[in-house]
């Protein structure tokens, strides 16, 4: 069955708006959400770290090459590699390495629970299978991300470190005051939007495409694929949006 | 007892079900019969819910189920059970945790009080001592039994099973078949059960509905499979020429 976007965007609202229903069993839902928590969160602590390092260690490697020869002091080192993780490299790059992990599995799971007819079991039970299933996720996703995000932009900032120190470009002083120097905790505050948005968008787009998967494995592939797909281009179009809105 | 009245359901163009009436009793083990394609399983989703009529209404005694809403379909809800054909075992958790899900978020039953219903729904099913074994890990047959036990587990007075038999050996399916017509009679709870196999038409076809093409082709009991004439029944029925040759043996002695 093709449907337009605009069908697809509606469907996507009643899934949300569904969503918001009194649970049957609060507990029930408490554990699935904790469950949801630690799936997503230390699930992805390890990809969220190294990624995070890399990126802070580049940062830190192509500014202080960008510095050569210039009259700009060299703790600026510091000074860039944290802005420009907390501004934009440690939520984005983060988020988009999350849909590509988290979003899958969550669509794959929910997915897969559709085709093995589990969520049909759930719905003659009489559980409203929407807020069970999708409800638990997005929330896990918008507590947890943003703490995920908040871990990457440390470890961005010591993997900068490492490499700028070890590479001899600058002394772990300057590098230190440079992350000390002219910090404005609103970017801080713009990280947290951040990460709560692409969080809600990672998590709400998977879940809303494994639930509405028919088909055979090929379709559940295919499904996995747009979610992160889908999920990468929202969250690039949000990152601008809150980019605009927040500077 | 649950009714069908003038029941159609059409996909696009294609009229899956064209117009079909029928009771299924109380007490009573109500078989939906006919070849892969008749609608059997389309039938069965509508009357549990899972789709929409196009046209026709689903009566669960004196209650329309098709003209209630979401909040009124839940409260029936809680009174069916079901069996599917994949079983729909939750792979993550055990035998137990599969059972104990209803009681957990449907009722307020104490740690013990759950525990002991599960016990006795498992030991029902013949597979006590299992509690703590994945569905991975058990067999096709105990896993149809383990979704027999979390489809009784809030006492439903409605059961549905979606082709039970699939995927079991003939002997694993009689046990199957004899534990949820026992069920039926021990509970007098009305059980619809969708199957295109031949031994379960036969022995517990309390209230036989075959399909054809989307319509009721026949209607009858286990007894009156063997004299009736109703050529689309025997075709299914007895599709091997082995099966014909014994028809008429029988036939011609009786």
């Amino acid at each position: 069955m093709k449907l337009n976007f605009l069908e697809e965007f509606g469907r996507y609202l009643i899934l949300l708006k569904t969503m918001f229903a009194p649970p049957e069993n609060f507990t029930m839902y408490r554990k699935e959400t904790f469950r949801q928590m630690h799936d997503i969160g230390v699930g992805s602590l390890s990809i969220i770290g190294l990624i995070a390092f890399f990126i802070g260690a580049v940062t830190a490697v192509q500014f202080a090459y960008q510095l050569e020869g210039s009259f700009i002091p060299s703790y600026y080192i510091g000074y860039i590699v944290r802005d420009s993780t907390i501004i934009e490299l440690a939520p984005t790059i983060s988020c988009l390495v999350l849909a590509g992990k988290v979003g899958s599995n969550i669509a794959a799971e929910i997915g897969g629970m559709r085709q093995k007819e589990q969520i049909d079991a759930l719905e003659i039970m009489g559980v409203n299978t929407a807020a069970y299933l999708v409800g638990p996720k997005i929330f896990a996703g918008c507590v947890v991300i943003p703490f995920l995000v908040i871990i990457a932009a440390g470890i961005s900032m010591a993997g900068g470190y490492l490499a700028a120190v070890s590479s001899g470009f600058v002394t772990p002083n300057d590098y230190l005051l440079g992350l000390r120097s002219f910090f404005e905790s609103y970017y801080v505050f713009m990280m947290i939007v951040k990460a709560i948005v692409f969080g809600f968008i990672l998590t709400s787009i998977a879940c809303y495409k494994g639930f509405y998967v028919s088909g055979g494995s090929i379709e559940l592939g295919k499904a996995s694929t747009q979610a992160v797909v889908l999920s990468n281009i929202m969250i690039l179009i949000a990152d601008y949006t809150i980019a605009l809105l927040l500077t | 007892m649950i009714r069908a009245i003038d029941i159609r359901k059409s996909f696009g163009s294609n009229e899956v079900l064209k117009g079909i009436s029928a009771e299924f009793y109380q007490g009573k083990t109500n078989l939906l019969i006919g070849r892969s394609g008749a609608g059997k399983t389309v039938m069965l989703k509508l009357l549990v819910g899972l789709m929409k009529p196009t046209e026709g209404t689903v009566w669960y005694g004196d209650t329309d189920f098709t003209a209630l809403n979401k909040h009124q379909k839940k409260a029936i809800r809680q009174d069916i059970g079901m069996l599917f054909q994949g079983n729909a075992l939750f792979d993550s958790l055990t035998v137990e945790e599969n059972v104990r899900f209803p009681l957990d978020m449907f009722t307020k039953m104490t740690k013990k009080e759950k525990l002991d219903r599960v016990n006795f729904c498992l030991d029902r099913v013949t597979l006590a001592g299992n509690n703590h074994k994945y569905p991975g890990e058990i067999s096709g047959g105990m896993q149809k039994r383990v979704g027999i036990a979390r489809a009784i587990v809030l006492e439903p007075k409605y059961l549905f099973c979606d082709e039970p038999n699939s995927g079991l050996d003939p002997k694993t399916s009689i046990v199957i078949d004899e534990l949820i017509r026992e069920i039926t009679i021990d509970n007098n709870i009305t059980t619809i059960i969708n199957t295109h196999d031949m031994n379960s038409v036969m022995e517990i076809g309390d209230n036989i509905a075959l399909l054809h093409l989307g319509e009721l082709a026949w209607v009858g009991n286990k007894s009156e499979v063997m004299e009736s004439d109703n050529q689309l029944l025997q075709d299914f029925i007895f599709a091997s020429p082995f099966l014909q040759r014994l028809r008429r043996q029988f036939v011609d002695k009786s």
